[in-house]
């Protein structure tokens, strides 16, 4: 399927929506490994507090990053029955915890808007850019540089 | 294409083999007694591996390689036919030639060129030991090509050297046949056809008349007379498939020579005594560098080493990982089945004992794949020991011990800064001059010794110098000098010693090439904990230095204690416990607002809150129920650590942080626990060293940096 898409449209690339709280974003698919349920994690000392701990995903240590804490929409309360994004970033592996996963969705370039310009919030700051569909406000997150700022944040701690 | 990369690696792969068998003979050589009565089969192992190096850096066109190569190999050819008395100059020419060959192969591997005039003086450096004028075949051929020296002036062509005579060469060829030659489908005209590619043959067939009719023999037999430009070897190559079954005789005369030389004799008895002959590399009567060489080829196929199996790091690495997983998975099901117990009953526990046992066996099996003997290490430090040396301006005697000793790899790798560092020290530093020592009544050459031995499951590598030993009033007075040591300070002699490993730390006047800008050892120190080991030094004044490094072997699994700190679950390192004790609270002396002590044994022993230092717990009231875990440094200080109780005492799989997440401050690594969960390996030197730089701070105590 995806494959088709690429040959026909290379403009075309696949997004997964998900939810955080009552907001609405999305993710570019290339960087998902997979989604699993929440599972106990083991709290890492001195760490940022969006950084919720690591778990066990089969014999590797994954970090969990709190992707609401993360991009400053407050501590994520109930944990029970959130899901973890699974991804591989630049060869690392990360998990981000998110109230729900929602749905697949298929754009072009052309379909996400710049963001406007609200000022430098920290929600914004990893917006690449945005997506109105009928019904949702979306927001395409750059997860790369996302993850990278997590290195970057826990060195300096 | 694809074949030809993969065939190119496994030519650098071997080189490595073949340059390690090189300085295995370099060393023998240099260990025998008498350079006058040599074992040639060292020699000839030598000639070997140069030459497997030549010829496949010339079938890759790595002309540097092939050209330095030639030399080399010229030069140990002249030794073999001893025209040429062994050294111990030749020797140090041969060891710096064989490390230059070292670089060239790691140059051709990264695709980059050398240094021409580099290559040009090295090569040079060996001509000039060659002890005939005439350089074998290596001059003739450096004339033939005109521009001699210039990497890109050799071909690949060059792969035997050539008695290549520019007007070309008469053979004569004496070829006959056995029976089996017949039987194993040869065909001799199929041979001369091929011959005749190479130039003009002419053949003579020699029919015996007194041939009696019932004889299982072949009565023919040929003389060929063979005028070409090609080079003996071409035509031995010929016959390389006959060779065994037919008696074969080559001598060459040139063109404008009537008397002919013989040049070699390669004579293989008919098929009844196939076993018996081997030609032998003793030296030929003409001594001509390139005659020998087939048989050389062929005996090494002879000395083969052990069987082996070349695989991928990552495989094994990959393996090693699954295992590991196939541990935790066997505990995590260990754990769930005992816990509904009365399911199964016996028979599951006993096939799970089994099961057990089977897991641990296939783990040991696979570390073992993954250990390695540390040899390629100390071939790497005599090295650098030459290299010290010659800059030190010394005279220094490298001896090893243990080569074979196993080590995991992944120590090897992380060994190499840390003993080069030692090592440099031990020739700069270490080592008196030549006129101290003889002033001493010693040696006037030095001697360094590197030994690996596996002592009670680890493994021991010391450096052990016969020099001055630590001069210890010049080290305290230049630690007290850069403000290490307060001016007071009483120091016992093993306290100075290991000033040594302070940071800062330096007693050289003057910054040389090598040593004395005062890093090094303290790097050496901290490098050697961070692979879970610990360094000591041992001195004795006059007689000598020894420092010796203790490591585990291996770093994928440790003996931990499992404990339980303010809800999280912790591991202890094993190998670093002294012991553990339920304190009394009148062991336990509060000495300022927060810290607290306890007398161990009439000692005072620090008292680190485990869940301070981790900063998620309050500092619990320790007067019931704490257990405290007495733990070493690698100074031998005591620290006990807090920690509200001990839950099992396991073998985890190190898994590290540092691959998705990033350093964590006094976490070592995390593993995961029978139940699935992560549990984090304190990192003990970092939470000892933060203590012990707390208390100089504070108390500038002295046994903060003792």
């Amino acid at each position: 399927m995806k494959i088709e898409d690429d040959s026909s449209n290379s403009e075309k690339f696949e997004l997964i929506t998900f939810s955080i709280g009552s907001q609405d974003f999305c993710m570019d698919i290339i960087l998902v490994r997979e989604i699993r349920g929440w599972t106990n994690v083991t709290m890492l000392p001195h760490a940022p507090k969006d950084v919720l701990g690591v778990m066990n995903l089969r014999g590797a240590v994954v970090p969990i990053v709190d992707l609401s804490a993360r991009l400053g929409l407050g501590v994520c309360e109930s944990k029970e029955r959130d899901v973890i994004i699974i991804t591989l970033i630049e060869k690392k592996i990360v998990g981000f915890l998110v109230t729900a996963v929602s749905d697949i969705i298929e754009l072009s370039q052309t379909d996400i808007q710049p963001m406007p310009q609200m000022g430098g919030k920290k929600e914004n700051q990893f917006v690449k850019g945005i997506y109105i569909s009928d019904n949702k406000t979306l927001r395409v997150l750059d997860i790369a540089s996302l993850a990278a700022s997590m290195t970057t944040a826990q060195e300096s701690v | 294409m694809a074949s030809l990369i993969e065939l190119r690696q496994v030519f650098f792969q071997e080189c490595e083999e073949q340059l390690e068998d090189l300085t295995d003979g370099l060393t023998a050589l240099e260990g025998s007694e008498d350079f006058s009565n040599l074992d040639p089969e060292i020699i000839n192992r030598m000639f070997r591996a140069v030459h497997s190096v030549k010829g496949g850096a010339a079938s890759f066109s790595l002309d540097a390689i092939t050209q330095f190569a030639h030399a080399y190999e010229s030069i140990l050819d002249e030794l073999r036919s001893g025209k040429l008395t062994l050294n111990q100059k030749i020797i140090n020419t041969f060891f710096t030639s064989a490390d230059y060959l070292t670089d060239l192969v790691s140059l051709g591997a990264e695709n980059v060129e050398p240094i021409a005039a580099e290559l040009e003086s090295k090569i040079k450096d060996l001509s000039a030991l060659s002890g005939s004028m005439k350089f074998g075949a290596g001059v003739s051929e450096e004339d033939d090509c005109i521009a001699a020296f210039t990497p890109l002036a050799l071909s690949g062509e060059m792969q035997f050297p050539p008695v290549e005579d520019v007007n070309g060469s008469v053979f004569e060829i004496y070829f006959k046949p056995t029976l089996d030659l017949y039987a194993n489908g040869h065909e001799p005209v199929q041979i001369f056809r091929e011959l005749s590619t190479l130039g003009v043959l002419e053949v003579q067939c020699k029919f015996d008349r007194d041939f009696k009719w019932d004889q299982a023999e072949p009565a023919i037999e040929w003389h060929l007379v063979l005028s070409t430009n090609q080079s003996e070897s071409e035509i031995l190559e010929i016959f390389e498939f006959s060779e065994p079954y037919a008696k074969i005789e080559i001598s060459s005369k040139v063109a404008d020579i009537t008397v002919s030389a013989p040049i070699e004799s390669v004579s293989k008895h008919p098929a009844s005594t196939p076993t018996m002959e081997k030609p032998n590399a003793a030296p030929d009567p003409a001594g001509e560098v390139h005659s020998a060489e087939p048989s050389a080829i062929r005996s090494a196929i002879s000395a083969a080493p052990k069987a082996t199996v070349r695989v991928d790091l990552d495989l094994v690495d990959e393996l090693i990982n699954l295992v590991g997983e196939l541990v935790i998975t066997q505990s995590v099901m260990t754990q769930s089945i005992t816990e509904q117990d009365g399911i199964g009953g016996r028979q599951l526990s006993t096939t799970l004992e089994d099961f057990k046992s089977l897991t641990r066996t296939i783990q040991e099996g696979v570390m073992a794949i993954r250990a390695q003997s540390v040899k390629p290490l100390f071939q790497r430090m005599a090295r650098i020991v030459r290299e010290t040396a010659q800059i030190a301006g010394k005279e220094v005697r490298f001896a090893t011990e243990g080569e074979d000793t196993e080590v995991d790899r992944t120590v090897i790798e992380r060994l190499v800064d840390p003993l080069t560092h030692i090592l440099r020290n031990a020739v700069d530093h270490g080592l008196e001059d030549a006129a101290l020592r003889s002033q001493a009544g010693k040696d006037r050459i030095g001697t360094v010794t590197l030994s690996a031995a596996h002592r009670s499951g680890r493994v021991v590598i010391e450096v052990i110098d016969d020099g001055g030993g630590v001069q210890r009033e010049k080290v305290l007075s230049s630690a007290i000098e850069k403000g290490l040591v307060p001016q007071t300070a009483q120091l016992s002699d093993s306290d100075i010693d290991r000033l040594l490993f302070l940071p800062g730390f330096s007693t050289a006047a003057s910054v040389t090439n090598l040593s004395g800008r005062g890093v090094g050892m303290d790097v050496v120190n901290s490098e050697i904990r961070r692979l879970g080991g610990r360094v000591a030094i041992i001195s004795h004044p006059g007689s000598g230095t020894t420092i010796s490094i203790s490591l585990p072997l291996t770093l994928a699994v440790l003996d931990g204690m499992v404990v339980d700190v303010a809800d999280e679950t912790m591991v202890v390192p094993i190998s670093a416990i002294v012991e553990t004790i339920r304190p009394d609270t009148s062991q336990i002396h509060q000495i300022g607002p927060a810290a607290r002590m306890i007398a161990v044994r009439e000692k005072m022993v620090p008292i680190i809150e485990l869940g301070a230092v981790f900063g998620c717990a309050p500092i619990k009231n320790h007067t019931n129920d704490g257990i405290l875990v007495i733990v070493e440094d690698d100074k031998g200080e005591h620290f006990a650590l807090a920690v509200d109780k001990i839950r099992d005492q396991r073998q985890v799989v190190i898994k590290s942080l540092e691959s998705n997440y990033g350093h964590v401050p006094f976490v070592a690594a995390a593993t995961i626990l029978g139940d699935g969960q992560i549990a984090l390996i304190v990192d003990l030197d970092e939470i000892t060293h933060q203590v012990s730089v707390d208390q100089s701070r504070s108390i500038q105590s002295i046994e903060a940096i003792a």
